[in-house]
Order: C-alpha cells, then sequence, then structure tokens
C-alpha cells in the first residue's frame, strides 16, 4: 500500500476519531459529575445537527447568502439548542432520579433519547428522510497522488481540536473547572465547601451538549447529509470510546475516540471479509481490550476524573 | 343522469342475467405506507374488468374481489387463504409488495389458485419453487441488472467496482449484477459488502478510488446510496456512478443536490405513457375518474387482469384448466409489452427503464441530453 493511500485512510481516521472524541468528552463529563450514562447524548448530536440546519434553512430563505455568517448561524444555533437541551435534560430527566437506582437514570436517558429521535423524524419536515446538509465550508483541496487533501476536513480537524483543548483549560485553569471537578471528586465536601452543586451539574450539561451539538455540525459539513437516526450509532460508539479510554477521563475519551476509528479503518482495509464487519471487529476488540483492562486504557487512578 | 344510471344498472344485470358471472381476485396494499401504489393497481385491473364487462364478446361477466393484504405477509396469507378456499374465485391478480408474494406462494399452491403476480420483484417469488400456480407479469431484480450490465458494457464502462448493502435485497442485486456484467465481457476489481445503516464509507471508497474504476455499482436503497455519492465527491472519486431501481425517487435527488446529477438507474417497469398501449391506458382509466393515478405498476395490474380473463374466456372457469392455458402464453401483446412466461411463470421479456439524473429530476435515458450526446457520463479517467 503506498504512503498516499495511507494517508488518505489515516485523514479518513482521524475525521472520524475526533466526531467520536467530542462524543466520548460529553460522556465522562456527564458521568464525572454526576456517576451517570446520559444514554440520550446520541440524540442531543442529531438534534443540534437539526437545529443547525434549520438556522441555515431560515437564513437562507431570508436572504442571508454569506458563508461566514450562515456558519457563525448554524454552529451557534446548534450550541445554544443543544446547550438548553442538555440544561434540560439534567434539570428534568437526570436530577429528578438522582437518588433512584443507577438502572433508572440509564432507562429514563435511553427513552428520552428515543422522543428526541422519533420527534425530529415526525416534526421536522421531510425528518424520515436523510436531509442535505449545506456545504459551508470551501471544497476545494490539494491532491497528492491519489491522496485529495480537503480544505474544509482541516478546518473541521482543527477546529474539533481547539474545542477539546479549551475544554480542557476550562475545567483545569478556571474557576468553573475547578467546581466541577471538586463536583466530581466528592460532591458532599463540594457542597460544605459552598459549591453549588445544581448549578455545576446543569453548566456541566450545558458543556457537553454543545460539545455534541459541534459533533452534528461536523458531522453534517463532512458528509454533508443528516438525517433523524445518526446519533443512534454515534451516541454508542462514543460511550464505547468514553468507556475504553476510562470512563470520568478527558484524556481517555479521546484516546478511545481516535482508537474506535482506528480500529473501524483498519476493520474494514486490512481484514479479508466484507467490510460490513468492521463493526463487528471494532466492537469485539473493545470487548477484548475491557477484559484486559477493566477500568479503561488510562484507569481512575492514573489521573483525576475529568 | 339518473334515468342514465338506472338504464345502465338495468343493462348490467341484465347482462349478468344472461351471461355466467366469474369471480377473480385483486390483492395489494390497500392500506399503510404503499397503499397509494396498491389502489392504483386496483383501480387498474377495476378497470380491465369493466372494459370485459362492457365488451358483447366476452362469455362470461366478470366480479373483481378486492382483498387488501397491507403489505404485510400475515394479513397477505389470510387474504390469500380466503380466496383460496373460495371455490368461486378461479384467479388472482397478486402482489405489489415482495415479501409479501414470498409468504403466499405456498397457500396459493395449496388451493391450486392461479395468479399472476403484478408488481412484487424478488426472483425467488416464481424461481425459489416449482409452483404452476403462480406466475408474473413484470420482471425482477434479474432482468433489471441484466439491462444494467449490458448497458455499461455498452457504454464502454469496463471496469466496476461494487458497494451492495448484505440484505436479501442487496445481496441479490450484487450476485445478477456480477453475473450479467461478467458475461459481458466486463471485470469486477472489488466487491463491499455494507450494512443498510452504515455513515462512513470513507474506507471502502479510498480503496475503490486506488483500483481506478470506470464506474460504481451500487446495490441498496437511498439512504446509503445517498451517503456513498457524497463521500465520493469528499474523497475527489470522479466516477460513474451506477445505481438500482432501490434509489429511482425523488429523495435521492433532495439529499444529493447537483451531485445528483447524471447518476444512472435502472427500474421494471415504465412510465404508462412510454408502454406500446400506455396512451390508450391512461385514456380509459381517466374516464373513469378514479381519485389515484395508476402508479408506476398499475399498468402491469391491468394486464395481468387481462391475461387472466383471456385464459378463462378461452378454458372456463375452472382453475386447473387456467393454469394449463397459463403455460403457453407466448409473445402476448399487452400494454407492457410483449408476455412470454417461462417454465416459472416468469414473464421473460419485461420491460425494463433506464434512468439517469439531468438537472434534477430522473429522465429516461432515452430522453436524456446524455443518450443525445450533448452532455457526457463522466468515464472515471
Amino acid at each position: 500500500m503506498s504512503v498516499d493511500v495511507v494517508a488518505q485512510y489515516v485523514m479518513n481516521g482521524a475525521m472520524l476519531g475526533m466526531m467520536y472524541a467530542l462524543v466520548a468528552v460529553g460522556f465522562t463529563l456527564f458521568f464525572g459529575v454526576l456517576d451517570i450514562i446520559q444514554f440520550s447524548h446520541g440524540d442531543v448530536v442529531t438534534v443540534g445537527a437539526f437545529a443547525g440546519l434549520a438556522a441555515w434553512t431560515l437564513l437562507t430563505a431570508s436572504g442571508v447568502t454569506s458563508a461566514g455568517v450562515l456558519l457563525l448561524a448554524v454552529t451557534g444555533a446548534a450550541a445554544a439548542v443543544t446547550a438548553l437541551l442538555g440544561v434540560g435534560v439534567a434539570r428534568f430527566i437526570v436530577l429528578p432520579v438522582k437518588s433512584a437506582p443507577q438502572l433508572n437514570v440509564l432507562l429514563v436517558t435511553l427513552m428520552g433519547g428515543t422522543v428526541l429521535r422519533e420527534c425530529l423524524r415526525l416534526f421536522y419536515p421531510g425528518g424520515s428522510q436523510p436531509k442535505l446538509f449545506p456545504a459551508l465550508l470551501p471544497t476545494s483541496g490539494w491532491t497528492f497522488g491519489r491522496f485529495f487533501l480537503r480544505f474544509d476536513n482541516v478546518i473541521l480537524l482543527v477546529s474539533g481540536a481547539l474545542l477539546i483543548a479549551g475544554t480542557h483549560l476550562l475545567i483545569t485553569r478556571t474557576r468553573l473547572g475547578l467546581a466541577i471537578r471538586a463536583v466530581a471528586q466528592d460532591e458532599e465536601t463540594a457542597r460544605t465547601m459552598g459549591i453549588d452543586f445544581r448549578r455545576v451539574v446543569l453548566v456541566t450539561f450545558a458543556l457537553g451538549s454543545a460539545l455534541a451539538a459541534f459533533a452534528g455540525v461536523m458531522d453534517g459539513l463532512y458528509y454533508n447529509e443528516v438525517f433523524f437516526g445518526m446519533g443512534l450509532l454515534l451516541g454508542v460508539i462514543g460511550f464505547a470510546a468514553a468507556i475504553l479510554g476510562g470512563l470520568g477521563n478527558m484524556y481517555g475519551a479521546i484516546v478511545g475516540g481516535f482508537l474506535f476509528a482506528a480500529l473501524q479503518t483498519v476493520g474494514a482495509v486490512a481484514l479479508p471479509f466484507a467490510s460490513a464487519y468492521k463493526d463487528v471487529f471494532a466492537f469485539a476488540v473493545v470487548i477484548v481490550l475491557m477484559a484486559i483492562r477493566p477500568t479503561g486504557l488510562i484507569g481512575e487512578r492514573a489521573s483525576e476524573r475529568v | 343522469m339518473r334515468l342514465a344510471a338506472a338504464a345502465s344498472i338495468a343493462l348490467l344485470s341484465f347482462s349478468a342475467a344472461a351471461k355466467d358471472t366469474v369471480r377473480i381476485a385483486f390483492v395489494g396494499p390497500l392500506t399503510g405506507g404503499n397503499s397509494a401504489i396498491g389502489l392504483g393497481g386496483r383501480n387498474s385491473a377495476d378497470l380491465a374488468v369493466r372494459l370485459r364487462n362492457g365488451d358483447a364478446k366476452a362469455k362470461y361477466q366478470y366480479d373483481l374481489v378486492v382483498l387488501d393484504d397491507e403489505c404485510k405477509p400475515d394479513a397477505g396469507v389470510q387474504v390469500a387463504t380466503k380466496a383460496g378456499s373460495d371455490r368461486g374465485v378461479v384467479g388472482g391478480v397478486t402482489h405489489y409488495c415482495s415479501v409479501v408474494a414470498m409468504a403466499t406462494v405456498d397457500t396459493y399452491h395449496r388451493f391450486g389458485l392461479p395468479v399472476i403476480v403484478w408488481g412484487a420483484v424478488l426472483p425467488d417469488i416464481t424461481y425459489a419453487n416449482d409452483f404452476k400456480e403462480i406466475h408474473r407479469v413484470n420482471g425482477t431484480m434479474i432482468n433489471q441488472n441484466q439491462t444494467n450490465a449490458k448497458f455499461m458494457a455498452e457504454h464502454g464502462f469496463k471496469k466496476v467496482a461494487v458497494i451492495h448493502d448484505t440484505t436479501d435485497y442487496g445481496k441479490g442485486h450484487n450476485k445478477y449484477f456480477t453475473q450479467f456484467f461478467q458475461k459481458e465481457g466486463g471485470q469486477i476489481l472489488s466487491t463491499f459488502g455494507v450494512t443498510a445503516d452504515q455513515q462512513d464509507f470513507t474506507a471502502e471508497l479510498t480503496q475503490i478510488k486506488a483500483q481506478n474504476p470506470e464506474a460504481l455499482y451500487f446495490g441498496g436503497l437511498t439512504p446509503i446510496g445517498v451517503r456513498i455519492r457524497a463521500q465520493m465527491d469528499k474523497l475527489g472519486l470522479k466516477t460513474q456512478f451506477d445505481g438500482t431501481s432501490g434509489i429511482v425517487n425523488d429523495d435521492f435527488i433532495k439529499a444529493l443536490g447537483p451531485l445528483a446529477e447524471g447518476a444512472l438507474a435502472f427500474r421494471e417497469g415504465a412510465p404508462a405513457e412510454k408502454l406500446p398501449g400506455g396512451k390508450q391506458f391512461l385514456a380509459d382509466y381517466q374516464k373513469q375518474g378514479y381519485s389515484n393515478p395508476p402508479e408506476a405498476y398499475g399498468p402491469f395490474a391491468y394486464a395481468a387482469a387481462v391475461l387472466l380473463m383471456d385464459a378463462i374466456e378461452k378454458t372456463g372457469p375452472d382453475r386447473k384448466k387456467i393454469i394449463a392455458e397459463l403455460k403457453n402464453v407466448k409473445d402476448r401483446d399487452s400494454i407492457v409489452g410483449k408476455i412470454t412466461f417461462d417454465d416459472h411463470g416468469q414473464n421473460t421479456v419485461p420491460a425494463i427503464t433506464r434512468y439517469v439524473v439531468q438537472d434534477g429530476k430522473w429522465v429516461t435515458w432515452e430522453d436524456s441530453e446524455y443518450a443525445a450526446g450533448k452532455r457526457k457520463l463522466p468515464t472515471g479517467k
């Protein structure tokens, strides 16, 4: 296999990995502060993509043509809607059942996700069919042999990385981050230190969901297509990536996301049988890795939560 | 007006009294997601019966028994049993949905009821068993892929990569296309089976790009067809996109926008106005004032009903004799073209229409600017 083809695979895998990592970071944040799995997170991704699409549709209908303005509006609308949605999920679904058994949280968020998904399908105009997502980034690129490096892919990759880095700085360097980490470490002690537990939880959900919105918009811009069920597998993969890396650890989520994308690419390229089995392969490897490292690749002991 | 109606009723009852009444069944999806096509088929079969009843030379008066299979196998078997166990029903024009047609063949065989399928395309309906009761006027994915393979070879696409979904539908398409394309001297560079809900195809497409094919054949339905076509563009893979009947719909074009341009696809049947007797059929249909259009498969339901009544006219209302008579159908003229049944009761010369996307519409190949030479299909070079 020549260098140009390998470069293309790496680029494909990196795009996937970035999306998975963005979703996985959300899972990890929620687990960090509340010790819960937010199973509708994948559908929050979808809502983000559709909110962006709706903003684009409304603005183009009212005559806005500047790609820059549209891009800002799409990203802004997606982030705002999902942040609100995240707060809603935390406030009305997760917090009320917080003291109930873990299974209940799992169940209500799972059902909440189904409600979101079905609502998009039923109430978004033409929502049951795949929708065209506009290409707002420059589609030109550079050709190196059989490697076609597109400008929009580079932009998406870089902004995804900046976003994760920004989230990391927010958590490690700001007062808000300190509060989030405090709650993650010990809720009771954090409360007695005067930290508004409820506020921290809501802010964390807004933050994690906004990251998911970016994953959704990125998905839309990359594939130029969104549909109501896209969050389902994305959610499962994001969750698997978070667990694989070590749930509650941000680096772990990133490593897990890219590792899963690499496994899928290897599964499709290197295995002798049909590429339909690439997810089977990737998830099977995850199962094996989980058996070897039950606490994830970067276990909780190696670093603090979140 | 009322007088005329009364007169025609009197006339009908008079002719009914003069002739024996023969009952034939129509089965199709009349409720649910596929009901538009089902109602179009029912109206078309009804039209055939009305025209025959208006014909003074006909030996019998026909009565159409309409049954709803809901496009569900369980409901289909129920109504098939109803038709089969009613000895007064001597034949049927049956099913649009492949799963239902497949589920009911045993029932018709058990009751010895001759039926003619008017819309379902799965090859196994006629070919999986040796049931002499089952016939079909429309083509199967075999015919579709034969036409497709021939078209590709004739237009200079010799090296093709294949992506298909791993359902029976996608696997069938892959099997028959590969078989016919190789017979035409073409070369399949690689074959990828993918799941029907896969999102990312960049790994498969990168491999395909490295092989430099002249066309990419896709056997599957619209959602992943859209994704594959869009991601081809992302990877700079400029090769001809060749699809199946599964992508011939407006959603494919809506979801892709300008990228859909030049995509090819093939489908059983033809727009009614393109069929040999289509103009007359549409005019007659219009006259009856049905509230739904005949849709793509209406002409086939019409042709099937005509074929069945022709057989009854010849042999009388006897199931066994009708089956024997249908065996002899060869080069029979119909509004969907010549009909010839092979040993399995399958029409071997069905109409297949070739489509290409031009300016955001599926256009029949013959009418396209591509065929006229004004536009060129990409060749992958």
